[in-house]
């Protein structure tokens, strides 16, 4: 038997643990690096940019707000909601109500109250909610939906809502003494409670009531075997999910100025569906990326041709599907560990196991 | 006083020739938007979403100011008619008009559609002291110079169609009953509204059940059966095209046959009585002011003629028995004449006060006898409307043109 | 009591129509796992292109099937074309592109046939049956030509080696494709099938409802609750449904005092979802027992 050569071990060869771990930790300092940046740029924006392109900038986040609200519930905890409109809509009259009227409070007052009004009817909801599945539950929150327009304008509620006519609200002004205009005030009001509810959710994810959360979309029944209290969880994150997407609603009311009973139909839902989707299920960032495309991508549709603008946006829509199948956020995600395997593909040399001849 | 002597004229003669050797300025003033060559107009359509049906109304504007431009314009200058797409969502809406107003820098927002999407802008329009002339809707939300100085409505607003309806039942059906079919909006509360205001006091008991539907109902049928059930004998049926059809066939195939009053909105022969049945649509009455494009007698009506004309030129995609289309091309009308009253004095101030002075202008598809009259408490361009009834082939007029306007 | 009568038997007449929507819902459900949003759209797309047909002059036979082998064949295109690339993307990214589809139908009809009412016309004519104003000849066209599909479909899955092997590949892919049974093509069936049952519902439902592009938007949405009522994984139970619906909803409106004429649709959901509560896969669903 010819004698076998020994193998030498290229040690240098080998990837050790610190090398894989660091273009992962590079990639988490770039990514701070580049959340630094983007809130700087957010901050500098309506400070060189129109009025008008201030407005945008606002609807985007409020959209943004909203989409990761729903997040929370469909993509952190696997519960598919078709309701979200609802709240929003919630959210929004409750700021209307509250700032017109008798009670005459305040636009940063509505806000917690909106999200506290949400989460109550977010509880109420994920209770029966806990019985049902998949198209099921669909199904339930699609009810939710379409409720609401109708108890708006019913003359139950007209009184307090103002029925079909909706309720015009006045435009909140700076506050005295700073030199910016109402809509860069706006701006940077919404600014301030995005940054915070964005840090919150992701603080949530992150902790054990996210992994909680989590387990129970990927394993109900061994998360339930863990001793997660899966009922318990499922319907807090409903009401979190909830108030987030009220306060998300309430902010809408106040930039926009006005509510009206059927701008809060499922077709709203829908809409926050997709730009979930569009943005990545359970990606925190991609909710944001979800409200970019929920407010611009129909204005660019309606460029291409005014007469066919749906078509156009169900091309783009497709496009973006076979593109991005997980959405912005896995492809950025993808991409990001495409760049860091060909580094380290330049960086070693080949891998064990040549045998030397 | 001084006496005019030679030696004043002497002195005074070279600053006067010098003035009248001057060209004398037209008071030449413009908004923004405007310059010696073009006119920038706004507009807020449905293009997509549930009410994309009315967006035919913007299509047909348009091909109108490309007909309007190739004729040379407006005192020379062209129109560029910048229209936009809101969905019918009033969010969008204040998107689409605050880009037309700081982005694209319009003279003024024209015949955008829609009640709460109107709404919706309304302040923001007259914050900005921008005109939102001629809006499509029938609401009588945009009478109100006192509050909204810069909105001004066009077509007969629907409270006051109701007021015409409910004086002729009072006149003519006295101790009759009630019925409504209305689309739960605010286009079909309006109509109750009204109707409820011009019966006044007798409103209660004579209206014995009311049934809403909603857009996404697929038939009516349900309600037209409750309404029969009420006992009713006079059937007031507010709803647009699609459902106002399937009314009237219900009302027919249940053997009900109430006096029938059908809203303006969907009084067109060929795309609603014919679907419904021209048989079961017998004795349906309605009111007008725009003539009916599918009305055969109209064939020789040289309006009507105009119209086929201009639609079949510019706009041969347009749908020629849609009454939006002869909508669309009516306000542009209307707009043109606003327009070129002004002159050359083409700020928003005066545009507005312009529209606020059309004395007894008529457009051709209007009903002869209406005319169009504003002023500056009077910001209802449109007021007059003519009971009608069909006779299983056509709209017959009848009575005398009347406002609908309610005794103080 | 009359009028009791005539919303049941008007909520059967309009039930007739969520039935068969329901019906063409639960069949692409049973194919892919997921509700199809363009449904409707499709239906509608492929009323218009009989009613082209109609006015071109062909007779409403020739129409009405050639309709519907198109749309069978649009139906397995759709799926070849556009689903299968993202088969393997989450659950969630395939719901978009049923949006997308949903879209680009829905502006499509309007440009090119554009949103003016048109009438359709109906095989069964329209006369009160039986003289009385309850119910139309064509309406109970409807409920019939609804209970024969079903009776076809059953016959069909039960009876035949492909209904068999299609059923095979829903319930267990995997083992299917072991014994040679090519489940990407019987996937493409289901959506054949489903849209060909959609063209059959959109060609009865127009003559009652009128056609044009926004007609079947209410349509699904009822449709799609009947279905979860009668229960997804049961094509009987959701016809069932599909009637169930436009019975509750009459009811609800007729003698719910108050607000049952404005609050209709919200209480026939409130009914289905306490339904549901009892039975959370629907009436007539099977609950799926998996193992962990």
């Amino acid at each position: 038997m010819p004698e076998r050569e020994a193998i030498t071990l290229d040690v240098a060869a080998v990837p050790s643990e610190a090398d894989v771990a660091r273009p992962l930790s590079l990639w988490l300092d770039r990514r701070r690096l580049l959340i630094g940046a983007a809130v700087i740029a957010g901050l500098v924006a309506p400070l060189v940019v129109a009025n008008f392109t201030i407005f945008q900038l606002t609807m985007v986040m409020i959209y943004g707000l909203a989409i990761l609200g729903l997040n929370l519930l469909t993509g952190f905890n696997g519960q598919f909601s078709l309701g979200h409109s609802a709240f929003y809509g919630i959210g929004a009259y409750t700021a209307a109500i509250l700032m017109s009227g008798s009670a005459d409070l305040p636009y940063y007052w509505t806000l917690p109250c909106a999200g506290a009004v949400c989460f109550i009817v977010g509880i109420a909801i994920g209770l029966p909610a806990l019985r049902l599945q998949g198209l099921y539950l669909a199904l339930a929150t699609f009810a939710l939906a379409v409720a609401l327009p109708q108890l708006l304008k019913s003359h139950l509620l007209e009184e307090m809502t103002g029925g079909v006519q909706g309720i015009v609200i006045d435009k909140p002004d700076p506050p005295a003494g700073l030199p910016i205009n109402a809509d860069q005030w706006l701006y940077y009001f919404t600014l301030a409670v995005l940054l915070v509810m964005f840090a919150a959710a992701a603080g949530l994810v992150r902790s054990r009531t996210g992994r909680a959360i989590m387990a129970i979309r990927d394993h109900p029944i061994a998360a339930a075997a863990m001793g997660i209290n899966t009922a318990r969880y499922k319907t807090l994150t409903f009401g979190v999910s909830a108030l987030y997407t009220g306060i998300a609603g309430a902010l809408g009311a106040i930039v926009v100025q006005f509510v009206a009973p059927d701008s809060f139909n499922f077709l709203l839902s829908v809409n926050f569906l997709v730009g979930l989707i569009v943005g990545g299920i359970s990606s925190i960032p991609g909710s944001l990326f979800g409200g970019v495309f929920v407010l611009f991508v129909p204005n660019i549709a309606e460029k291409v041709s005014t007469g066919l603008s749906g078509a156009v946006y169900g091309v783009i829509l497709l496009l973006l599907i076979f593109l991005m199948p997980s959405g912005a956020a896995g492809f950025v995600r993808r991409a990001a560990a495409w760049l860091a395997r060909l580094r380290r593909a330049s960086n070693s040399e080949l891998p064990i196991g040549r045998s030397t001849r | 006083m001084k006496q005019i002597t030679r030696r004043t004229i002497l002195a005074t003669a070279p600053a006067a020739m010098t003035l009248a050797a001057l060209p004398v300025r037209a008071a030449k003033e413009y908004g923004p938007g405007v310059s010696d060559t073009e006119i920038k107009i706004g507009n807020i359509m449905p293009y997509s979403g549930p009410a994309s049906a009315y967006g035919t109304i913007g299509k047909a504007e348009a091909a109108f100011f490309k007909m309007l431009n190739e004729q040379g314009g407006i005192n020379g200058r062209k129109i560029q008619f910048i229209s936009y797409d809101d969905s019918y969502s009033p969010p969008k809406t204040v998107e689409q008009a605050r880009r037309l107003v700081e982005q694209d820098g319009v003279l003024l927002i024209f015949n955008s559609l829609g009640t709460p999407t109107n709404t919706a802008i309304q302040k923001y329009m007259n914050q900005k002291k921008v005109p939102q002339l001629f809006v499509a809707t029938g609401a009588t939300n945009w009478n109100d110079p006192q509050h909204f100085p810069w909105t001004m409505g066009w077509q007969p607003n629907y409270q006051a169609e109701s007021h015409i309806y409910a004086t002729y039942v009072v006149e003519n059906h006295g101790g009759g009953k009630i019925g409504i079919l209305y689309q739960n909006d605010d286009y079909g509360k309006d109509y109750v509204k009204g109707l409820k205001d011009g019966l006044g006091s007798k409103s209660k008991a004579s209206i014995v059940a009311e049934a809403p539907y909603e857009t996404t109902d697929p038939t009516v049928d349900s309600q037209v059966i409750n309404l029969k059930s009420s006992g009713a004998d006079i059937f007031f049926n507010v709803s647009t095209p699609k459902f106002a059809a399937q009314a009237i066939r219900k009302v027919a195939e249940l053997g009900w046959k109430p006096l029938h009053i059908l809203n303006g909105v969907s009084a067109s022969i060929a795309t609603v009585l014919k679907p419904a049945g021209f048989e079961n649509a017998k004795g349906i009455m309605t009111t007008v002011y725009i003539k009916d494009v599918t009305d055969p007698a109209l064939k020789d009506d040289e309006g009507y003629k105009n119209w086929v004309a201009f639609m079949n030129k510019y706009f041969p995609d347009g749908d020629k028995t849609d009454a939006g289309n002869a909508v669309g091309y009516s306000v542009a009308q209307t707009l043109v004449q606003a327009l070129k009253q002004c002159g050359d004095d083409l700020t928003r101030e005066n545009v507005m006060k312009q529209a606020a002075n059309l004395r007894d202008f008529t457009v051709p598809m209007l009903l002869p006898g209406i005319t169009i009259n504003t002023g500056p408490t009077d910001f209802a361009p449109i007021k007059q409307m003519q009971m009608a009834r069909f006779d299983g082939e056509r709209w017959q007029l009848f009575g005398s043109l009347m406002s609908g306007q309610l005794p103080v | 009591m009359e009028q009791l009568l005539q919303q049941v038997v008007a909520g059967l007449a309009t039930g007739a129509i969520y039935a068969t929507m329901a019906l063409a819902v639960v069949m692409v459900y049973q194919a892919i796992d997921h509700l199809n949003f363009a449904q409707g759209e499709l239906a509608t797309f492929s009323t218009f292109l009989a009613w082209q047909m109609i006015e071109w002059g062909w007779s409403y036979w020739a129409a009405f099937a050639l309709t519907v082998a198109i749309s069978f064949v649009i139906g397995v295109a759709i799926d070849r074309v556009l689903f299968r690339p993202v088969r393997n993307a989450p659950i969630l990214s395939q719901l978009v592109a049923f949006i997308a589809l949903f879209s680009i139908l829905n502006s499509s009809d309007g440009e090119i046939w554009n949103f003016t009412i048109k009438s359709f016309p109906s095989p069964f004519g329209t006369k009160p049956l039986f003289g009385s104003g309850l119910i139309s000849t064509h309406q109970a066209g409807m409920v019939a030509v609804t209970l024969v599909m079903l009776a076809l479909l059953y016959v069909f899955f039960r009876g035949s080696r492909l209904g068999l092997a299609m059923r095979a590949a829903a319930a267990n892919p995997e083992a299917a494709r072991l014994v040679g049974i090519r489940v990407g093509w019987m996937i493409a069936l289901g959506w054949g099938l489903s849209t060909a049952i959609g063209a059959v519902a959109g060609i009865l439902i127009a003559p009652v409802v009128f056609l044009d592009p926004n007609m079947m938007l209410g349509v699904l949405l009822y449709g799609f609750a009947g279905a979860v009522l009668g229960g997804l994984s049961s094509p009987g139970g959701a016809v069932l449904g599909g009637f169930a619906v436009g019975i509750i909803e009459n009811l609800a409106g007729t003698f719910i005092p108050f607000v049952g004429q404005e609050l209709k649709l919200t209480v026939a959901l409130i009914v289905i979802v306490a339904v549901l509560m009892v039975r959370p896969a629907g009436i007539f669903g099977r609950v799926a027992v998996s193992r962990v």
